[in-house]
């Protein structure tokens, strides 16, 4: 089963509920989109991601208003160095959409979804600890896996997987 | 939902309050579980879970290994479900490969993750009524789950750490006996749950223990991002293995059981029921087992047969080119998430095109299930806590990874 390539024009993706509830949103919000595997990536800029989730959550049609996951990716040396992945989920219609930020590694930092999503504290405690990407907003932002006083982020590309730091 | 707010840093001060510390080597905290209390008497009025104490870096680990490679590791993240995650690492990797696995496999798959599941909820039921109290329960859960990892050791040789799937299939024949085997464990075990609902479900001192603690409302659960028993003990009808099939679950008929109270006793029944629908699956699994090949046909990826090595010379290059430099997989990202005894476990696997994922996730269930202890415990008595803990079924090692 050969793979079909991924489609990125935002036209012909224009179906997909969330690309049509953002688009219709706030066209400024949505800065690219993904269609590869059977999976809807949404690249969202940085200052609506909050927003972006609220309004989807409170679509009617069809409501993201579960957070699965929120993640990490560091793209070192490159920049944007860092891509917060959120992963949602709509129980009522089984759709699930990826929705993902850009980041610089001047000020790696975005609006927390906490207010959003109380569930969203734990996992971006993670990406905090692991990553250093800070979110505003959240009420408790500690490390949460590795000991209050570890001196780096372990599962950024610089930080080697064995040795000495 | 005041309460849903998260608890911010616990400090004795008011002259009323003390603080406890429970764990992290408490018995009935399931393995390293720190939890500070504030308590008032004895009152809840704080909780603050603290984890870390089993983290490992296995995210970190997966980056420098081939892809076959980070099953073991996945193994190691939730010891009492190894098979599921298998299969979660595996379906992932397939996805992003693009292969088509044979329908034999994929029932395997299916009927080792039953088995898993059904193991699962045992260490949990037994642990679970022994916190509360209830210690018979432990003793013939275990009787039973010994029975499952003789036959995790007939497959794969391993009573925990099976590692027994394989990106593109399962890695050996099942021995000759291993269906008879199970067979026969499917025939008795739904006496053996009489058993232990004979010794809990009615009981008034277990009763009395779970219901109406912990409560949680759907909305709650829904925000916390529980999931798994823990969201369908509050009412929410969600099981991605039927809402979302993946690997043929699309083909078994079985009942996704829900609980509307919310509280301990409403997780306990909808677990216990899971086990009667998992080994129904099962008994399907075995009536309906298809024949064929285990692996799928993509010679890049798939280890050949052993006797094709001796024989064919393509094979043996294959065998060497795997081994030594892995196998390269197409750039992209994918989300599986599959329904493990816990709830939504899911790996997010990033490729950039080489034999090392990029980056390996793994959304653990119990890390956010974990989160709606406080708004569990908050307000009631200290000797809940443990109830509450053993509700949501948590393992340690999944949530430090």
């Amino acid at each position: 089963m050969p793979l079909a390539p991924a489609i990125t024009d935002l036209e012909q993706l224009k179906n997909h509920p969330a690309v049509a509830r953002l688009v219709g949103w706030n066209a400024d919000a949505v800065t690219g989109v993904k269609f590869d595997r059977d999976e809807m990536t949404i690249y969202v800029d940085r200052a609506y991601i909050r927003e972006a989730c609220v309004v989807l959550k409170d679509d009617p049609a069809c409501p993201f208003d579960f957070l699965s996951d929120v993640t990490c990716v560091d793209w070192y040396p490159a920049e944007p160095r860092f891509e917060v992945v959120y992963h949602l989920l709509s129980i009522p219609k089984k759709e699930r959409v990826r929705l993902k930020v850009r980041l610089n590694s001047a000020s790696p930092a975005v609006e927390s979804l906490t207010s959003v999503w109380p569930g969203a504290n734990y996992f971006e405690r993670e990406v905090f600890d692991l990553f250093g990407v800070r979110f505003t907003g959240h009420p408790y932002l500690r490390r949460i896996l590795m000991p209050e006083d570890w001196e780096g982020h372990p599962l950024r590309k610089d930080y080697p997987v064995e040795g000495y730091r | 939902m005041a309460h849903l707010n998260p608890t911010p840093v616990l400090e004795p001060g008011q002259d009323r309050t003390m603080i406890l510390n429970m764990g992290p080597q408490h018995p009935s905290t399931h393995g390293v579980l720190r939890v500070l209390l504030e308590i008032d008497g004895e009152t809840v009025v704080r909780m603050m879970p603290d984890i870390g104490y089993l983290h490992t870096g296995i995210e970190k680990t997966c980056e420098a290994k081939f892809y076959q490679q980070v099953v073991p590791l996945t193994d190691r993240i939730d010891y009492l479900c190894p098979m599921t995650n298998n299969l979660c690492y595996v379906l992932a990797v397939e996805k992003l490969l693009g292969l088509e696995i044979p329908p034999k496999a994929q029932w395997l798959r299916v009927l080792l993750n039953e088995l898993t599941r059904i193991n699962s909820h045992l260490v949990w039921l037994g642990t679970h009524a022994m916190d509360i109290g209830a210690l018979t329960v432990f003793l013939y859960c275990f009787r039973e789950r010994e029975e499952i990892l003789r036959m995790f050791e007939m497959v794969s040789g391993q009573r925990m750490m099976t590692s027994y799937f394989r990106v593109g299939g399962i890695a050996l024949e099942p021995p000759l006996g291993f269906f008879d085997r199970v067979r026969d464990f499917a025939g008795y075990f739904p006496e053996r749950i009489d058993q232990y609902e004979n010794l809990l479900t009615g009981n008034p001192i277990w009763m009395m223990r779970t219901k109406g603690v912990a409560r949680m409302t759907a909305e709650d659960a829904i925000a916390l991002g529980a999931t798994g028993p823990t969201l369908r003990g509050s009412g929410v009808d969600i099981d991605l293995r039927r809402d979302m099939p993946y690997s043929s679950y699309e083909k078994f008929q079985f009942k996704v059981p829900i609980s509307q109270e919310g509280d301990v006793f409403a997780r306990y029944m909808c677990r216990v029921q899971e086990l009667r629908e998992s080994i129904g699956i099962v008994r399907q699994a075995l009536d309906g087992m298809p024949e064929g090949p285990i692996k799928a046909d993509a010679p890049g990826v798939v280890l050949p047969d052993r006797e094709k090595m001796k024989t064919q010379m393509e094979s043996l290059i294959y065998h060497f080119k795997i081994i030594t430099e892995g196998f390269a997989v197409p750039a992209g990202e994918v989300y599986q998430a599959v329904e493990s005894p816990r709830g939504e476990m899911g790996y997010y696997i990033v490729s950039d095109g080489t034999a090392k994922p990029y980056r390996v996730h793994m959304r653990s269930a119990c890390f956010a299930n974990l989160q709606t202890l406080p708004s569990m415990c908050e307000g009631r008595l200290l000797a809940d806590v443990v109830a509450a803990i053993g509700s949501i079924d948590i393992v340690l090692g999944e949530i430090d990874r």
